[in-house]
């Protein structure tokens, strides 16, 4: 693996908007992350307004938000960069940068390991080793009863 | 001795009375659910931070993390969950604490 491979990695970021923050300004923040992950040779790979929503509690005098989700790859420098920006950022509450590659890795790795042993075992009881329309019993999510939320009775 | 024996035997009966009540408590622990991983009987291999729906059934009105010995989730995926739930809160997305 060379340096530069090894420096780019996936992130997620996730900054909330105070609600009395203008659609501008919401457009302003977004372009000045493009700038500097344009800056430091990143790509933004996807951007996602999940528009305003209700705080789970408040945070100082905010009670709502706008919750905005960008896909950055890039270095770590960049997101240090990003992360000392909207700390500065009046307009932004909250923002968390997640590291996602790495996990992401693991989901995939533990889809093909079950997609491969379901087909092994497919194979080996003589099926094809896609699952056929219409085959096996129809599950509907109404008769799932193992997990109610009841807390009275493991108690 | 027999005074001793005719004390067991009656207190045997007067059992004998519990033991109805004792057979109903058996009857309760046989007929409770097996907990099973909801994740693993599901095949749901990302817990995402971001999937209220998903982790809402693990935060009770109180707020706190369902404990596995209700819940049932096996380690792995309490741990998963554990991330997931502390990430979103710190989103706002779910409460630390709800009075």
């Amino acid at each position: 693996m060379s340096q530069s491979q090894s420096q780019v990695r996936q992130y997620e970021l996730i900054y909330i908007v105070a609600s009395d923050a203008s659609e501008q300004q919401i457009a302003d923040l977004h372009t000045q992350v493009e700038e500097i992950v344009g800056r430091f040779s990143g790509q933004l790979e996807k951007t996602d307004n999940w528009g305003r929503r209700k705080l789970a509690y408040e945070i100082g005098p905010h009670k709502e938000g706008t919750y905005v989700l960008e896909h950055i790859t890039g270095s770590g420098e960049l997101m240090k960069e990003i992360d000392r920006r909207l700390r500065v950022s009046d307009q932004v509450i909250r923002h968390i940068t997640v590291r996602v590659d790495e996990e992401n890795k693991v989901i995939e790795r533990a889809r093909a390991v079950r997609k491969a042993g379901s087909q092994r075992r497919r194979v080996a009881r003589g099926l094809p080793p896609e699952r056929q329309p219409g085959e096996g019993p129809q599950r509907s999510d109404d008769d799932d009863d193992r997990f109610s939320g009841d807390v009275e009775e493991g108690m | 001795m027999r005074e001793g024996r005719g004390g067991r035997s009656s207190s045997s009966d007067s059992r004998g009375g519990r033991g109805g009540d004792k057979k109903d408590d058996k009857k309760r622990t046989l007929f409770r659910r097996r907990k099973v991983c909801k994740f693993c009987a599901d095949k749901i291999d990302d817990i995402n931070y971001k999937d209220v729906k998903l982790l809402g059934p693990f935060v009770p009105e109180r707020g706190k993390i369902l404990p596995r010995r209700i819940s049932g989730a096996c380690a792995t995926h309490q741990r998963k969950l554990q991330v997931a739930i502390k990430r979103a809160r710190q989103l706002a997305l779910i409460p630390y604490v709800t009075e």
